[in-house]
């Protein structure tokens, strides 16, 4: 059948293998480097004929629940989103790692080391043994597509979720991937399996033992798995390289004729008997891992190992991600010598583009911030944190998605006056409505400025879950008063009314909601796009 | 055969175009491909990079390791130094001489090329002049990868039929112009050839 060749991004790889193993649906909230797994899908012709849905979800928290709630009907589901995602859903994550599945359920999960586009670089396998599940870390777009297939089998052969981890380097690269035959998806088939799935104690306890007593065979089924498996080599140097540390160690071994053994690992937890074999072999280990280094402290044990050499001894650097000169170097390989950078190289940092609504409504913020003699911003994730960067200098923090408004709140409990925040239209549907709730039920003296441009920008201009006058309707619902629900349009002729606005918004001693809307420029360019393109 | 090039522009400039029909034709010619790209926030006008390696044998690594790209190809001057630090002795260096200035401080570019030259012979190219004689100043990333194509490794035909797979679907008057722009960037790169 498909046997063709496509070129394919990590991030894709994973979705046409998730469709080809018979996914019913995918949920996710965008968030780089994992967005383009949905958007794929979304594109997908054969997922629009074999009615796979794939709409954004408000938040990875209920993209997650939505998925379990298909993997319990019965149906494969894929969930995606990036590593701080996790950190929203981890409750639903964990616990299902508890309930289980009936239907295939797998995570794919996008980490980003040395943080491209990201608050920190945490490292999504943790989450994978603090919930005991099974995680695979495939090493190349083609590795990724069939590990879609073996992560809904294994999902399905041991009921648990399971977790694709990749980062970004691989998401976000290309190559030729070979499709196989496409699986078909499941039919409906929902147990009724309360024993399972209503966590009360006296069935979680028994759900807990049964997962603890699954891990023998977990580590069984690593010991077989096609992503694990030993590159063979001489001498006294062994290598374990988890996920794409495989590929650095490989193309440095080649590059300087170096012939070690390499133990590749891409399935979780690890198979204790190759790694036995290689130490057992090796006067000395080098383990190279693509984020934290996780199984390396592991291997080192509390009073450490002599033997064990990589991030924690400096061999590799602590942070950061991995690439062929860093391991090449670690493998005792000389530097090729290379021409410097010249010094009047500078940084040429992102900004917010030109003509881009959140500029005027920086530039209306900060004249009145000027009159006030405290004038914290606290702000959010998207666009409009490139507002911390010159020539706007204006917001002061950006923590996690939806703290603008949360922060804004405790600070202005401490008695900071004007308490004011900045949030955009699809941050505040993700995370920010609950905490304008607490603002009202406290009567906090706060500001909320939701910066609507109709779409998620950061991420491509993904549908937003809330914008438009649904956000007044919103802010109303969670009780904030009508006269203190403003809507401005942040347009370098409406800059005179927009500050009278603020201002006299900053000066009211309760909670309000100043509402900036303007289109995103980049998406109502591609609007405009399309439509030519329909009328030709 | 095994190429490795680093793609080099600000985000926005359409270096992912230049790779798309790199890409192309590299499979086309049977090839293995991997090919790195920037998403996310840096698209927003920042430092953005494309690794592109391709090659008749497995390749491991997505990204180029120091001291051995055989081509960068820039399409902004400034952002053609920014990584000398990947090229081989042998490699090329082929960039634009349009300044994309967003940023305070931007160094004049007479010492741009300057430094560039202390470093390597470079194949400077006027890429949004070419590209207006051949019909639009859009087309300059297209100018850019004919002035490159003599180090691709790839044959000039193959990638005019990536450019016709990548432009096809907007009409054949663009794919015109691209060819054009194409054509004009590889001419001034084979008479450049000739003369040094």
């Amino acid at each position: 059948m498909n046997r063709s060749r496509l070129l394919l991004l990590g991030a894709e790889a994973v979705a046409q293998g998730a469709l080809d193993a018979g996914i019913s649906g995918v949920y996710a909230y965008p968030g780089t480097p994992s967005t383009e797994i949905t958007e794929y899908i979304q594109r997908s012709a054969l997922a629009r004929e074999s009615g796979v849905r794939s709409s954004w979800s408000s938040n990875e928290k209920t993209a997650y629940e939505a998925a379990l709630g298909m993997a319990y009907a019965g149906k494969r589901s894929l969930v995606c989103m990036k590593h701080v995602g996790l950190n929203v859903a981890a409750d639903a994550f964990i616990n299902s790692a508890i309930t289980g599945v009936n239907g295939g359920l797998v995570l794919a999960v996008a980490d980003d080391p040395s943080m491209h586009s990201s608050q920190n670089e945490q490292d999504s396998r943790v989450y994978g043994r603090f919930a005991m599940v099974p995680v695979l870390e495939p090493a190349s777009q083609q590795e990724l597509y069939d590990a879609m297939f073996h992560a809904f089998e294994l999902s399905e052969s041991v009921r648990l979720p399971v977790i694709v981890r990749m980062t970004t380097r691989l998401s976000h690269s290309r190559a030729g991937v070979e499709r196989r035959d496409a699986v078909a998806q499941n039919p409906l088939h929902a147990e009724y399996a309360p024993e399972r799935f209503v966590l009360m104690p006296h069935n979680a306890r028994v759900q807990y033992r049964h997962l603890l007593e699954l891990q023998p065979k977990l580590e069984a089924l690593s010991e077989s798995s096609f992503l694990n498996r030993t590159v063979e080599g001489s001498g006294t140097l062994g290598v374990i390289a988890f996920g794409i540390g495989f590929n650095y160690v490989m193309e440095a071994r080649r590059m300087h004729g170096l012939g070690c053994r390499v133990l590749k690992v891409g399935q979780y937890p690890p198979p204790r008997q190759k790694i036995d074999e290689l130490f057992a072999t090796c006067d000395e280990v080098l383990v190279v891992e693509e984020g934290y280094p996780v199984y390396e402290e592991l291997f080192r044990g509390y009073f450490g190992s002599p033997k064990i050499r990589g991030r924690m001894d400096g061999a590799l650097p602590r942070d950061g991600e991995l690439t062929t000169d860093l391991v090449a170097s670690a493998l005792g390989a000389t530097p090729a010598e290379t021409t410097a950078v010249p010094e009047i190289v500078i940084n040429r940092p992102p900004e917010l583009c030109r003509a881009c609504g959140h500029r005027d409504m920086f530039e209306a913020i900060n004249t009145v911030m000027r009159e006030q003699a405290e004038h914290h911003l606290f702000s959010d994730i998207g666009c409009y944190t490139l507002g911390a960067l010159s020539p706007f200098s204006a917001i002061h923090t950006c923590v996690d998605m939806g703290a603008s408004i949360t922060m804004a709140k405790g600070a202005a409990d401490a008695g900071l006056r004007p308490a004011v925040c900045v949030i955009g239209d699809s941050t505040f549907a993700h995370s920010g409505m609950t905490g304008l709730l607490d603002a009202v039920n406290d009567r906090s003296p706060i500001t909320v400025i939701i910066a609507d441009n109709d779409t998620t920008a950061m991420t491509g201009g993904q549908c937003s879950s809330a914008s438009g006058s649904k956000l007044e309707r919103i802010c109303r619902g969670l009780g904030v008063e009508e006269a203190h629900i403003r809507a401005i349009t942040p347009l370098k002729q409406h800059l005179d009314e927009n500050i009278a606005v603020l201002r006299e918004e900053f000066a009211y001693d309760g909670v309000s909601v100043v509402i900036a809307r303007r289109e995103c420029i980049e998406t109502a360019a591609r609007k405009k796009r399309r439509a030519t393109a329909k009328g030709e | 055969m095994e190429k490795n090039i680093i793609l080099a522009g600000v985000g926005g400039q359409g270096i992912l175009s230049i790779a798309a029909v790199i890409d192309w034709a590299a499979l086309d010619a049977g090839l293995v491909i991997r090919q790195a790209e920037v998403h996310g926030m840096s698209q927003r006008g920042g430092a953005v990079q494309s690794h592109l390696r391709i090659s008749d044998r497995e390749l491991f690594a997505d990204l180029i390791a120091h001291g051995t790209a055989d081509l960068i190809l820039s399409v902004e001057p400034l952002e053609s130094l920014r990584y000398l630090p990947w090229l081989a002795p042998e490699g090329h260096v082929v960039t634009s001489t349009d300044p994309f200035v967003n940023v305070q401080g931007y160094p004049p570019v007479e010492r741009i090329i300057k430094a560039l030259r202390s470093a390597v012979q470079p194949l400077l190219v006027p890429a949004e002049q070419l590209a207006r004689e051949a019909g639009s100043a859009r087309a300059s990333n297209m100018v850019m990868l004919g002035a490159a194509a003599p180090f691709t490794g790839l044959e000039p035909e193959r990638l005019e039929a990536g450019i016709e797979a990548l432009f096809g679907a907007k009409g054949w008057e663009i794919v015109e112009i691209n060819i054009r722009a194409f054509r004009k960037g590889l001419t001034l790169s084979n008479a450049n050839q000739t003369t040094s």
